[in-house]
C-alpha cells in the first residue's frame, strides 16, 4: 500500500518537517506499510470491546492545588535562543 | 426574504485555581512576564504533566450546575498545531471523553419566557501563552509571555439553539452568572477570564437545513459579542441576497473599530490530528466524590432568584438582576437586612448604584458606597427623613466620601419637613398668596381640577426649599382645597 504524494506533503507541512522530493516515494512506502499493519489489526473482532485509553491499566493521580514552583525565569531565559527584557523572542507571528 | 439566524457558542472559562492545570506554577493575574512559567509550562524535554485536582473538581461542579452527565472517566488528548505561545506543539485538551457531557442552561427572554439552551459538552484544557506583536523589544520579532500557558480552562460548547444576538448575550451572561456563583471563575472579562467564540449562520425562515457558518473568535465582552453578531448577520444576509455564498471561515472582530475581518478559511484550516495523550492516564472520578461535590454546591442563580422573590418579595425582574452574580447578591442581601426594607434597597442597588458603577466602569467590589452605607440611606428614605430627590444628593455625598447618610443629612441640612403643623402653615401661606390660582381651581370643572394641583405643589415645594414631604403636602393640599369648594 502506498500513500499519495499530496498526503505526504500535507502531513509534512502540518508536522513542520522538510521532506526532500526524492524521499517522498520512500516515505509513502514506509508509512503505507504501517497502515497495512493497521488494516491487519482491523480484521480482529472488537465488537463489544471499549477503546483503549492508555496502555497502562491505571488511572491518573491528581495533585493538590498548591503553588510550589519558584520563579526560574533567569535560568530558563539563559538557555533560550533569543530573549529581550522579560520576554522570549520568536520570528514575527501574524494572525 | 426573511432570514433566520442560528447561533452556537464556544465559551472558554479560566478556572480560579491557584496553580496551572498540569504544573504547580501560579496562575495569579498580572505577574511580570514569564515569572509564572515553569519547566512544564515551557515544555522542557523530560518534564511530565501532573493533573490539578481542583481543576477537575471545578469542571465537575460546572457539570452538576447544568444537570449534565459527568464523565466518570475522562481522557486528555493532544491537539497538534504550531504556534509560539504553545511551547509543546500541541494543546492538551479533551475530545472523545470530556469531563462534562450534555446538559442544559435556561435563559430568560425579554418577554419573560424561559428558553432552554442545550450544552453539547464541556471539556478541560490548557490555555496558551500570549504573543505580543509590539512592546519593549526590537521590531521584526514577536515577544512571548508564557505566564498564561497552562492555565486551566473549561471550554463550554453549546448546541446551535440561539436565534438572536439578545439570546446569545442572555446565554453568555447566564454562564457568567453560573461560574461566578460556583466560585470556579473570577468572571473578570477584561482580564480574559471568559472568552466567547460565536458560530453564526443564517437560513431562510422555515428552512430546516443549517446554512454555512462562520466563527467569530475571542470576544471578551457582552457588548462586543452583541455587536459582532449583528455585524456578521448583516454581512451574511448581504452576501446571500447579492447571490453569493457564505464561506466557512474564522473571523476576528475588533471591538474598538467595530470591524471584522477574515482570519483563515476552511481550505487552510488546521488538521489537528488529535490522539490520546500518552503522558496522562484516564482521570476517573468516583460516584462518591461527585455526590460530595453535589452536596457542597453553592447556591445557583436560579435558586437565588426564587429565594429573593419568596424571602424579600422582589419582582421577578429585580430578583433576576440582583441574583445574577454572587457579589451583587451578597451586597443586596447585606443592605436589605440592615435596612429592613428589601424593596427599596433593591431599587437602589439595581438603579442608582448600578448606573453609577457602570458610568465609572468599576465593579461592585470597588464601590465607594458600602452595603452598610446604602442601608443607612434607605432607612432615612423609608422613615421620611429625606425625600427621594434629597436621597440622590445624599448618595452623591456618600459616593464622594463625605461620610454616612446621617452625617451628610446633618451637614447639608437636608431634613425633610414632615411635621404636619409646619406643613399646614406652609400650605395656608401659599394658598393665601395665590388667590387667583385658588379662584381658578374653584371655577374649574370637577373632573379637570386634578390637573391644577401641580401648580400649587410647585409653589409649596419652592416655599419649603424642597424640604417638604411631598406625599404629606399633597394630602393636606387636597383637604384644604376641598373645604374651599
Amino acid at each position: 500500500m502506498s500513500i499519495e504524494k499530496q498526503t505526504i506533503e500535507n502531513l509534512a507541512t502540518l508536522a513542520r518537517l522538510a521532506i526532500d522530493d526524492t524521499r517522498v516515494e520512500e516515505m509513502s512506502q514506509r508509512l503505507g506499510s504501517v497502515l497495512e499493519l493497521v488494516d491487519q489489526l482491523k480484521a480482529a473482532d472488537t465488537s463489544g470491546l471499549s477503546g483503549l485509553d492508555h496502555p497502562l491499566n491505571e488511572t491518573q493521580r491528581l495533585r493538590e492545588d498548591t503553588v510550589n514552583k519558584p520563579n526560574m525565569r533567569e535560568a530558563f531565559q539563559a538557555i533560550a535562543p533569543d530573549t529581550e527584557g522579560d520576554l522570549y523572542l520568536v520570528p514575527k507571528v501574524i494572525d | 426574504m426573511n432570514w433566520e439566524t442560528v447561533i452556537g457558542l464556544e465559551v472558554h472559562v479560566q478556572l480560579a485555581t491557584k496553580t496551572k492545570i498540569f504544573s504547580a506554577a501560579s496562575t495569579a493575574f498580572g505577574a511580570a512576564p514569564n515569572t509564572q512559567a515553569c519547566e512544564i509550562d515551557l515544555a522542557m524535554p523530560g518534564t511530565l504533566p501532573v493533573v490539578n485536582k481542583q481543576a477537575i473538581d471545578y469542571a465537575v461542579m460546572f457539570g452538576l450546575a447544568i444537570d449534565a452527565e459527568i464523565g466518570k472517566t475522562s481522557v486528555f488528548e493532544r491537539k497538534n498545531y504550531f504556534y509560539p505561545d504553545l511551547p509543546k506543539g500541541y494543546q492538551t485538551t479533551q475530545l472523545e471523553q470530556p469531563v462534562v457531557g450534555p446538559g442544559v442552561v435556561d435563559i430568560q427572554l425579554d418577554n419573560g419566557d424561559t428558553k432552554s439552551i442545550r450544552i453539547h459538552h464541556a471539556h478541560l484544557e490548557e490555555d496558551a501563552g500570549k504573543s505580543l506583536h509590539e512592546g519593549n523589544f526590537r521590531s521584526g520579532v514577536s515577544g512571548i509571555d508564557l505566564n498564561r500557558a497552562g492555565t486551566p480552562l473549561i471550554e463550554i460548547v453549546s448546541e446551535p439553539d440561539m436565534r438572536t444576538a439578545e439570546e446569545a448575550v442572555a446565554f453568555a451572561k447566564k454562564l457568567h452568572s453560573i461560574v461566578t456563583s460556583l466560585g470556579i471563575c473570577d468572571g473578570e472579562m477584561s482580564q480574559g477570564s471568559m472568552r466567547f467564540d460565536v458560530n453564526i449562520s443564517i437560513r431562510p425562515q422555515g428552512e430546516d437545513k443549517l446554512g454555512t457558518r462562520t466563527e467569530t473568535k475571542n470576544l471578551n465582552s457582552f457588548k462586543f459579542m452583541e455587536d459582532a453578531i449583528r455585524l456578521e448577520v448583516e454581512r451574511q444576509i448581504d452576501v446571500l441576497e447579492d447571490g453569493g455564498e457564505v464561506v466557512q471561515e474564522t473571523r476576528l472582530y475588533n471591538g474598538e473599530t467595530k470591524v471584522a475581518r477574515s482570519m483563515r478559511s476552511k481550505e487552510e484550516a488546521n488538521d489537528y490530528r488529535y490522539f490520546p495523550c500518552p503522558d496522562l492516564l484516564p482521570v476517573v472520578i468516583s460516584d462518591e466524590h461527585v455526590e460530595q461535590l453535589r452536596a457542597n454546591l453553592p447556591e445557583l442563580p436560579d435558586a437565588r432568584q426564587q429565594r429573593f422573590m419568596a424571602e424579600y418579595e422582589l419582582s421577578q425582574y429585580d430578583a433576576t438582576v440582583l441574583s445574577a452574580d454572587a457579589s451583587t447578591a451578597s451586597y443586596f442581601e447585606q443592605a436589605a437586612k440592615q435596612s429592613g426594607n428589601p424593596k427599596l434597597t433593591a431599587n437602589w442597588v439595581a438603579g442608582e448604584l448600578s448606573a453609577r458603577l457602570n458610568i465609572e466602569a468599576i465593579s461592585l467590589e470597588q464601590s465607594p458606597v458600602t452595603a452598610e452605607q446604602l442601608a443607612g440611606l434607605v432607612i432615612r428614605i423609608a422613615d421620611n427623613t429625606i425625600s427621594g430627590k434629597m436621597a440622590k444628593q445624599v448618595f452623591e455625598g456618600i459616593w464622594n466620601g463625605e461620610g454616612d447618610a446621617d452625617q451628610i443629612i446633618e451637614q447639608r441640612g437636608l431634613k425633610q419637613v414632615s411635621d404636619s403643623g409646619a406643613l399646614e402653615a406652609m400650605v395656608d401661606e401659599v394658598l393665601a398668596n395665590n388667590q387667583a390660582m385658588v379662584d381658578d381651581y374653584i371655577n374649574t370643572d370637577a373632573d379637570k381640577r386634578k390637573k391644577k394641583l401641580g401648580g400649587f405643589m410647585g409653589q409649596i415645594m419652592k416655599a419649603s426649599k424642597g424640604q417638604a414631604n411631598p406625599q404629606q403636602v399633597s394630602q393636606i393640599l387636597a383637604q384644604k382645597l376641598a373645604k374651599m369648594l
